[in-house]
């Protein structure tokens, strides 16, 4: 009885260290955002940095405001998101049916695995031109580039996940005399699918950068255009703006990826 | 003409640089309902060979014939077990034991109910729908067991499927799956390198020697051995003479490879 009352003190004090430590870290968390701006705020207004080139968090602010008083930044926020998204999903899930063809067919998989590689080491932005040219300079081309960017990627690392299943449980599922796609089916895809959904974090991240630099080259729609619109008027607010805005809309698509993740794994 | 026959099997793996002779010239026949153990130096192709009878390879030379029809591809009619229980984690223990005729098309309520049947026969009526990391491994490889009778095999391949387990375990699933084989008159196979085991087990004892691997001698277990129960036989006067004879021959095979 007395032993279990100062085992249960000795809990409830460990619980309240552990919290209070947790405190402390988002004490830190809010002075270091604060102190952030709140600096910011101060020099700009002493004109200690140049705010027409640094702008200021209260002037970036009233522009997001008075943008979204006229409806205007949603355009571009809709615009961004929907290709990013168009192209998370096509880059994974076509990075995905190459590997699933590659593991189908062993000699394919030998053949191409030079250009894989070339393909891989090459910065997949430097072919936005070319992208544009092919496609045009719209949302095909945008999403193309969110899509390739991750293409090549997905398709190695799944494909080597595909390879590193145990053999043992397609011997397993042979002896019960199961067909290629039967094994595919049952072993290997299920098998994979941890590497597969590990896949999809890094993939948004990817997207993320190949729709800006797609806007960035297109110049109609989208953050990405914003920031090259302002950069070129010299609106370095604006700039600032869209890039809070693809910070924010970035770790929400993040967030969102890691929830489903988790709920995947369970 | 015997129910399961091997004629002159050879084997060859290929690898880039060169290629390995896993078996030479392996003969042997086994009766219905027979049980037989393999032993021998790890290496010595047991496992090869098991997969050649299961038709998963197909050997370089030679044949193997069920009921004198020979050997091309996987069929039902042969079960195979392997070392660990290769139970899938992401089913549950009975979508496990049933994965033979989920991949057949040939799952019916019959067999659901059969299979929750001999779950439950074989103690792992608690289990049923947890998956196979909850269990331990005694149990994992009772359900691998159902899993390979499920499709009702007439001859059963066991690769070492004890090794893996504590000693009390292994006894325990000796006498489990003994009983489990004779009631059913199943012809089985098993590869061991617990020369007790192997005495204990089987009818029938092939001593195999490495680098190719082939027969070196087979030895008969005594019939008032065979009669008993695995654990049983361990303890009969007659267990020991043979066990010491088997364990020369083991060491005479290991001089002679050595030298
Ligand atoms: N897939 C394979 N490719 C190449 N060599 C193999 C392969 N599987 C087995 N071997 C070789 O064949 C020989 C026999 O192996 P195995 O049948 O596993 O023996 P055992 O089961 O008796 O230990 C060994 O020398 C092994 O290295
Ligand atoms: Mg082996």
């Amino acid at each position: 009885m007395n032993h279990q009352q100062t085992d249960n003190q000795r809990f409830e004090q460990y619980k309240k260290q552990a919290k209070k430590e947790k405190r402390s870290i988002l004490m830190w968390q809010v002075i270091i955002f604060i102190a952030f701006f709140s600096i910011w705020e101060i020099i700009s207004r002493l004109h200690w940095i140049d705010p027409l080139i640094f702008s200021s968090p209260t002037n970036i602010v009233q522009l997001l405001v008075d943008k979204m008083v006229d409806q205007t930044i949603f355009i571009h926020l809709q615009v961004t998101v929907l290709e990013t998204i168009i192209g998370f999903l096509l880059g994974t899930i076509l990075g995905i049916l190459l590997a699933s063809l590659l593991w189908w067919s062993p000699k394919l998989s030998r053949i191409s695995d030079p250009y894989l590689v070339i393909l891989n080491a090459m910065p997949k932005v430097a072919l936005g031109p070319i992208i544009i040219v092919a496609l045009g300079p719209g949302y095909a081309s945008i999403i193309a580039m969110g899509a390739f960017i991750s293409i090549i990627i997905t398709t190695i690392v799944v494909y080597t996940a595909f390879q590193n299943v145990d053999e043992n449980y397609l011997k397993v599922l042979a002896s019960f005399g199961a067909s290629r796609y039967q094994s595919f089916k049952e072993a290997v895809l299920p098998a994979s699918f941890t590497t597969i959904i590990s896949t999809f974090k890094v993939n948004v991240g990817l997207s993320w950068v190949g729709v800006i630099v797609g806007e960035f080259l297109v110049s109609q729609k989208g953050l990405g255009y914003l920031i090259i619109y302002g950069f070129q008027v010299f609106d370095f607010t604006l700039v600032l703006a869209s890039l809070l805005l693809i910070a924010i809309c970035a770790a929400i698509m993040y967030q969102l990826v890691e929830r489903l993740e988790r709920r995947l794994m369970n | 003409m015997a129910f399961l026959s091997i004629d002159n099997v050879s084997h060859q793996y290929f690898t880039k640089m060169n290629y390995t002779k896993a078996l030479q010239s392996i003969s042997l026949s086994v009766e219905e309902g027979q049980f037989i153990s393999f032993i021998g130096p790890s290496g010595c192709g047991k496992s090869t060979l098991l997969s050649i009878i299961a038709g998963i390879i197909t050997p370089t030379e030679g044949s193997v014939r069920v009921n004198n029809t020979t050997v091309q591809r996987p069929s039902v009619s042969i079960g195979y077990m392997l070392q660990q229980d290769y139970l899938f984690p992401w089913k549950t223990i009975v979508d496990n034991v049933l994965l033979g005729p989920h991949i057949k098309g040939t799952l019916t309520n019959g067999l659901q109910q059969l299979a929750i049947q001999s779950l439950t026969e074989i103690g792992l009526e608690d289990v049923l729908h947890a998956y196979p990391s909850q269990l331990s491994g005694g149990m994992r490889q009772r359900a691998a067991l159902v899993r390979t009778l499920m499709t009702d095999p007439h001859i059963l391949l066991l690769d070492e499927p004890f090794s893996a387990l504590d000693y009390q375990t292994k006894l325990k699933l000796e006498d489990l799956v003994s009983n489990t084989l004779k009631q059913f008159n199943k012809t089985s196979i098993l590869v061991t390198h617990d020369i007790g085991e192997a005495i204990a087990m089987s009818d029938k004892i092939y001593l195999f020697s490495a680098s190719p691997g082939s027969v070196f001698s087979s030895f008969h277990v005594p019939e008032n051995l065979q009669q008993l129960t695995p654990f049983e036989a361990r303890q009969h006067h007659d267990f020991p003479a043979l066990f010491q004879h088997i364990w020369e021959e083991l060491n005479s095979l290991e001089s002679s490879t050595n030298r």
